[in-house]
């Protein structure tokens, strides 16, 4: 191995010990938002893992929106139609992605724990809200708009397996498209509520233990309550604010998809800020 | 410059850093050492703004590792544990830190170039070996070019060419004008790298000076001296106050006076000597002397000493 390189522009020249080198090329103003962003989005693209998980959210998600739009198409018996949601048929597939969404979610923060990389990280951008803000919001991006593919693409893809005799809606049908859009924004958000999880847990398996628990447990636990109780409680779980989401039809239990999306929206904004400031009060 | 002002830092009830003051300059190599567990890679997460201090401050050339403008213009660090993702490559490790701080590719294969990895530097991280990791590790802090150096146990992990690779880097950093703070349990690798020591046990500070005057003010040097007529001269060395011990080889181990004056007292004496020769401490017996109470962690000798009194 080499050694006597010179080390960085600027700095070769013989200088006197005990001054020390000017520094280089250190542009004015403060390390920026801008290169935060930069950052988090390398991160995400040079991490294999990442793309393929992003790669399966899609394929996978699609292809069991069609399965379960062919599949009800093959069986369609006279006077399915009633009481038939052609649009949530297709967008089940969101029932999938959900999972996968929430593991790369956790994956952003516990990742960087689990491998160290959160020394290098701060070490680089030492004010940690910033860092969160940061990965919120490429995270958040990349999580959009792989969702709303999946949405889309499930959408029309599902209304297009469902011939005659079976029906189907289009995007000019009333709510499909509030639907479509909604589901897309819930798998985002979801994924941001686990990202939020993971920032106060940073254990990747226990955020992973936690998100699941709130996704499939709780339910359960819920409807194990007295249906008084439980009628009022269940419209607040992310499971059934995700279930009116990609419905037309609505429950008089439940909360309004927007009012269901609304509630989703405090608990991960509740769950980040508590994450901030773990983040800053803790040892990396 | 790096600077410690009352630095504590306790998790649970372990005080792992106690009130630590000190101040590495820069243009030499500081060497931080300190026997296992007695805290040089805690206060270095401390310096780095890492682990937040129960009392006391860091400051890096002047600010707060937090209120650094850019810090890795201004401070790169090799810490202890691995702080690279196996699965990203030696390549997108780097272009993820250079992302924040605008620095240009060009400098990612300079640094590459540097620390030999620009063959491998597509490579993911994971497949590297512990040197490889070491090296990567370097690179990352070279990054940014910055005046302030932190290594916890750079050489860990390399081979014999790449420990004198990482002596020579220091020691060049240094010379460029840069403050240059390694941490290392290897004495004789420190006796050759650095200029300066500061030594902690139990988290204090036990003792921040030159290498030079460490070994020099130790105990453990002595004169090795032969004579025709030892048993005089033993007799004379005692009573100007210094203690002798006869060795195997016949020779005599004199503590307690310099080479100078033991030559002095034989003249004046008429005493013939056929050998005078200083034999300084070694930084690794200086050290041994100055942690003896605080080391915390000890194995158990595999055989109990009998006789303590040769050497
Ligand atoms: N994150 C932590 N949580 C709890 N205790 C810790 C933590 N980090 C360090 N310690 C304790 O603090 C003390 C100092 O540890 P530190 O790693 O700083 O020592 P060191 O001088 O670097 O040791 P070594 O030479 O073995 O690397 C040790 O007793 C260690 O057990
Ligand atoms: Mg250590």
């Amino acid at each position: 191995m080499s050694t006597g390189r010179s080390l960085g522009a600027g700095t070769v020249s013989a200088r006197t010990v005990g001054v020390a080198p000017a520094p280089v090329a250190q542009p004015p103003g403060h390390y920026k938002m801008s290169g935060l962003l930069r950052s988090e989005w390398t991160k995400m693209r040079t991490v294999r893992s990442t793309m393929w998980s992003l790669a399966l959210i899609v394929v996978l998600s699609i292809g069991i929106g069609a399965i379960a739009t062919a599949e009800t198409r093959a069986h369609w018996a006279p006077g399915q139609e009633f009481g038939f949601d052609a649009t949530r048929v297709s967008l089940i597939g969101v029932f999938f992605a959900q999972f996968v969404i929430g593991v790369l979610g956790i994956l952003v923060m516990s990742g960087e724990y689990g491998t160290g990389t959160i020394r290098a990280t701060l070490s680089a951008t030492p004010r940690r809200p910033l860092v969160l803000a940061a990965k919120v919001a490429v995270f958040g991006v990349v999580a959009l708009a792989v969702s709303e593919v999946v949405a889309f693409v499930s959408y029309f893809l599902g209304q297009s397996l469902l011939s005659a005799p079976a029906v189907h809606t289009t995007l000019s049908s009333p709510g499909a498209l509030r639907a479509v859009v909604g589901s897309g924004l819930y798998l985002c958000v979801l994924g941001l509520f686990a990202l939020g999880l993971a920032t106060i847990i940073r254990h990747t398996a226990g955020a992973i233990g936690a998100f699941v628990a709130a996704l499939l447990v709780l339910p359960i636990v819920v409807a194990a309550l007295p249906s008084s109780i439980a009628n009022s409680v269940q419209r607040f779980l992310p499971d059934a604010i995700g279930r009116t989401m990609i419905s037309l039809r609505t429950d008089p239990h439940l909360f309004t998809p927007w009012a269901g999306f609304a509630m989703l929206c405090v608990y991960t904004a509740v769950l980040l800020l508590i994450g901030a400031v773990t983040l800053v009060r803790r040892d990396a | 410059m790096i600077e410690a002002r009352g630095l504590t830092k306790r998790y649970g009830d372990k005080l792992a850093v106690a009130d630590l003051s000190f101040t590495v300059r820069p243009g030499v190599v500081t060497g931080f050492l300190g026997p296992n567990g007695s805290g040089k890679s805690t206060t270095m997460r401390m310096v780095m703004g890492l682990d937040l201090p129960g009392a006391g401050t860091a400051t890096v050339n002047g600010k707060r590792y937090h209120d650094l403008a850019w810090p890795l213009h201004e401070v790169g660090a090799l810490l202890e544990a691995k702080a690279i993702h196996p699965g990203r490559s030696a390549r997108g490790h780097l272009q993820m830190l250079a992302d924040t701080h605008g620095i240009p590719s060009r400098r990612i294969d300079d640094v590459l170039e540097l620390v030999g990895l620009s063959e491998v530097a597509g490579r993911r991280a994971g497949k590297f070996s512990l040197g490889m990791g070491q090296r990567l590790g370097i690179a990352a802090a070279l990054l940014g070019d910055p005046s302030v150096l932190l290594f916890d146990e750079p050489v860990n992990g390399l081979d014999p060419d790449g420990i004198r690779w990482v002596r020579n880097l220091l020691k060049s950093l240094a010379r460029e004008g840069r403050t240059v703070f390694v941490s290392s349990h290897l004495m004789s690798e420190m006796a050759l790298t650095a200029d300066d020591v500061i030594v902690i046990g139990r988290g204090r500070l036990i003792v921040e000076t030159s290498i030079g005057d460490l070994t020099a003010q130790s105990s453990q040097g002595y004169v090795s001296v032969r004579a025709r007529e030892p048993e005089r001269l033993r007799q004379a060395l005692e009573a100007g106050g210094a203690s002798v011990v006869h060795e195997h080889d016949g020779s005599m181990s004199v503590r307690g006076l310099e080479a100078q004056q033991i030559g002095e007292l034989a003249g004046s004496l008429q005493l013939v000597l056929h050998e005078l020769a200083p034999h300084a401490a070694s930084l690794e017996e200086a050290f041994m002397e100055l942690t003896e109470d605080s080391i915390e962690f000890r194995g158990e000798s595999p055989l109990s000493p009998t006789d303590g009194g040769t050497r």
